[in-house]
């Protein structure tokens, strides 16, 4: 009962957010400086093409001269109907453009913080258990790692394991190969912060009374940790990894530029420039409502893991 | 039935292994990476990754030195004073889905590509028609030399029928070049297979892929670690280290691009030539070649290259010299003010500069003219933006400076970028001359596409050249230099300066 609340109230929470968010988007697209045929027609016909000839066909092909208003009808209208329209520089369906970026996205995002959390966990766990020394060392190549923009560390990675060893590929996409650079350094980036939540929480776990009564009582260290310990320290863990991994969808502009990884934050980026509105909104849309995904179920494993949280909100 | 069996698995066996080794791999497959994405599938829009890959022909080419070859028309004719020209296409071209090539088709073709954004979209073009002979005719209101030119740009390739859909989009790229398409994922990746009934010199290597590489350090690290065997558009900084490399030949190229400052010369400031030239004369080419381009030679303060003879002064350069500059403003009215300012009647000598960040060098040489015109008191103020600003400034005459890289040889023939650029209305051209009060310019462009006097055509573009000289409606700063790297597996590779084909059929492996 109180699961079908939640999903219900999610429900209307996804709908205002895709309203929301579908909005918003349009209105921040119509507020920005420069004429948006000429952008429109510097991104189909490139820089050299571009010109007012250009831009006055896609001014009559697109109807940009018609209201905002009945632009922004017709985009709820189709919206509605399940319709995303179509990209005005590729004229391809823009549901066909975000399903091929979205899924290269979540692929390099799921691999990422997959081994984020295979880096994190036992470097945080090992460092809360022993401290001293190996905490320390951790503690300053976290900062050293996090200190370093993510394209410094894509590059470290591209000349030690492609040019230097010759085991991987440097850019592209299309075989398991391509996918293990990037998400690397999309994994190193993250776990940099990753193994000090994880250590925060361990350590917490491990001075907390609970603990120590766990073991007083003739636990192992083994034991207490399996049964006292994961499940008290996960909760905050599941829920930033959570929270990284839609910050990570959008925000790997720069990987996917050095890899040549055709991702949405990438295609996003270049449809901005192109004012490519409808593959804008649309690749908004799927990010607000994964977002909404991810939290409930991020708040749903949560509630699973420490049901004592209180109610499903 | 039970040997049948068996004889159809062993066959199936015996077929496996060429099977798998016909699968675009490392070995097979020639890995071409270069900076620019396709938006789509229609040549008119990206028309140029599908002509350099050579999947789409247009009807002529042309060699290095902009002359028309045969293309898909094996012959052409110029009849009835310019007006009519006629072309005769080959026989037995077949598509990559295996149907023929005819004149209905390829007239069809063209009549569409009016109403799009192609070479041919504002020519003085009446009619296109088949006719019985597998010719197709053109017909012009008035003679227009460039034409042929213009049938050798990307965005006239010609596609098969089967690759429209009913409302006329393109839905698939189904050309007559020497590769097929195997495999595209608009707009990084482009991967092409050997047409093996195409009808000129077949290709020797099984496959070819394009990869959009955005970042210059990423393409540089491509062709260093020999995953990529073609790398266009090298980082200059990069070249002394990759020609250290045994593995990769570095290959240096002209090309008819040009660094320019387009001047709104309807601009008070900059309305007289003496003020243009002395703008001119304060830019240190040398230096911005030198220590940006990373080619000395590079440095021209002419709009086109030498090698367009017609379009150059031999022997014509003006050096840096700042005081001469600062002499020619000083007799318009300039003086310093106690900030190192020029003023004229109260009002300080200042510009905005508008240019985009397509190509990195663009906004590193703006802010280098901004120091060096800082030194006559001249200040510029750099604003990067979307290179559709230059034209939608040109249009409402917002616009005051802009640092372009104008590219002539868009059309092989320099008479039909500069028509647009100089004559395309009273105001100049989207990315050429602004307000700039010469009319015998425009007059005589107008008139040499009607000019079939070779020695009488030299002349009058020799004049415009020095009219665009000692004028300056755009002041050039340096031309372009393609660096290329390309791994020594390969053999054959030339470089296309109109960047029409990468001649991926004349390429072997060694």
């Amino acid at each position: 009962m109180r699961l079908r609340n939640l999903l219900l109230k999610r429900l209307l929470q996804l709908l205002a957010v895709s309203w929301g968010v579908g909005t918003l988007t349009f209105l921040l697209m119509r507020a920005l400086p420069g004429d948006m045929a000429y952008r429109i027609a510097a991104g189909r016909y490139g820089m050299d093409a571009v010109d007012s000839d250009a831009a006055a066909l896609v001014r009559e092909e697109l109807g940009l001269d018609q209201g905002a208003w009945s632009t922004y009808w017709s985009w709820l209208g189709d919206l509605l109907q399940w319709n995303l329209g179509n990209s005005l520089v590729s004229g391809q369906p823009v549901s066909e453009s975000l399903w091929h970026m979205l899924g290269h996205s979540l692929l390099l995002a799921g691999a990422g913080i997959l081994l984020a959390a295979l880096i994190a966990i036992p470097l945080g766990l090992a460092s809360a258990y022993h401290g001293g020394w190996l905490n320390r060392i951790l503690l300053t190549l976290s900062t050293g790692m996090r200190a370093l923009p993510v394209f410094v560390i894509g590059l470290l990675a591209v000349v030690v394991f492609a040019l230097e060893l010759n085991l991987l590929p440097v850019a592209g996409f299309g075989t398991p190969a391509h996918l293990v650079l990037p998400a690397l350094t999309l994994g190193l980036s993250l776990a940099a912060i990753a193994n000090r939540v994880v250590h925060t929480e361990a350590e917490r776990v491990f001075n907390a009374p609970f603990y120590e009564f766990a073991q007083t009582k003739g636990l192992s260290a083994w034991q207490a940790f399996l049964r006292h310990g994961v499940r008290n320290m996960s909760v905050p863990v599941v829920a930033f990894f959570g929270v990284q991994l839609i910050t990570v969808v959008e925000g790997v502009v720069m990987i996917e530029s050095l890899f040549s990884w055709p991702g949405i934050g990438h295609g996003l980026a270049h449809a901005i420039f192109a004012r490519d509105i409808p593959l804008i909104q649309g690749a908004a849309l799927m990010m607000g409502i994964l977002f909404v995904l991810l939290n409930t179920l991020v708040d749903l494993a949560c509630y699973w893991l420490d049901p004592r949280g209180g109610q499903l909100a | 039935m039970k040997n049948k069996l068996i004889t159809v698995f062993l066959g199936g066996l015996a077929l496996l292994p060429a099977a798998v080794t016909a699968e675009p791999n490392q070995q097979n497959t020639v890995n071409i990476q270069a900076a620019f994405e396709f938006s789509s599938l229609d040549p008119t829009r990206s028309g140029f990754v599908f002509t350099r890959m050579q999947v789409l022909e247009t009807l002529l080419n042309v060699d290095s030195q902009g002359g028309l070859l045969p293309g898909l028309a094996s012959e052409w004719s110029i009849e009835d004073g310019g007006k009519l020209w006629r072309l005769t296409l080959r026989d037995q071209v077949h598509f990559h889905d295996a149907s023929l090539l005819t004149a209905q088709q390829v007239a069809d073709e063209l009549n569409r590509g009016l109403n799009k954004i192609s070479a041919l979209r504002g020519l003085p073009i009446t009619s296109i028609n088949a006719n019985a002979d597998n010719q197709v005719e053109i017909k012009l209101s008035a003679p227009y030399r460039p034409l042929g030119a213009a049938l050798a740009h990307y965005s006239t390739a010609i596609l098969a029928d089967a690759a429209y859909n009913d409302a006329g989009e393109v839905t698939a790229l189904i050309g007559t070049g020497p590769f097929s398409v195997q495999e595209i994922a608009v707009p990084h990746k482009l991967v092409v297979e050997r047409f093996d009934d195409y009808w000129g010199k077949k290709a020797q290597i099984e496959y070819a892929s394009y990869l959009t590489g955005h970042r210059a350090e990423a393409r540089v690290l491509q062709a260093r670690s020999g995953q990529a065997d073609i790398v266009f558009g090298l980082d200059p900084a990069s070249v002394p280290m990759l020609k250290r490399l045994p593995t990769l030949e570095i290959v240096r190229s002209d090309l008819p691009r040009t660094l320019a400052l387009k001047l709104n010369a309807g601009h008070r400031f900059i309305a007289e030539p003496e003020a243009r030239q002395a703008l001119s004369l304060a830019i240190n080419r040398q230096g911005i070649a030198t220590a940006i381009l990373r080619a000395p030679d590079a440095a021209t303060d002419q709009l086109l290259p030498a090698y367009m003879s017609d379009w150059y002064l031999d022997g014509q350069s003006e050096a840096y010299n700042l005081e001469k500059a600062a002499g020619m403003l000083a007799q318009l009215g300039w003086t310093k003010n106690s900030e190192g300012w020029l003023e004229r009647d109260g009002e300080r000598f200042e510009l905005d500069l508008i240019t985009y960040a397509d190509r990195p060098e663009l906004t590193t040489v703006a802010t280098a003219v901004q120091d060096q015109w800082k030194q006559l008191g001249v200040k510029l103020n750099v604003n990067v933006t979307n290179s559709s600003a230059i034209p939608s400034g040109h249009s409402d005459d917002s616009l005051e400076v802009a640092l372009i890289a104008r590219n002539y040889g868009i059309i092989a023939d320099p008479l039909g970028i500069l028509l647009k650029d100089f004559a395309s209305s009273d105001k100049g051209g989207d990315w050429g001359s602004m307000n700039w009060s010469n009319t015998w310019v425009p007059e005589t462009l107008n008139a040499m596409v009607s000019d079939n006097d070779a020695a009488h055509y030299q002349e009058q573009a020799q004049s415009i050249a020095e009219a665009l000289y000692n004028e300056r409606p755009l002041i050039p700063v340096a031309s372009y230099v393609q660096q290329t790297a390309i791994n020594k597996r390969l053999s054959g590779f030339r470089f296309d300066p109109y960047e029409r084909s990468y001649f991926l059929n004349e390429l072997s492996w060694k």
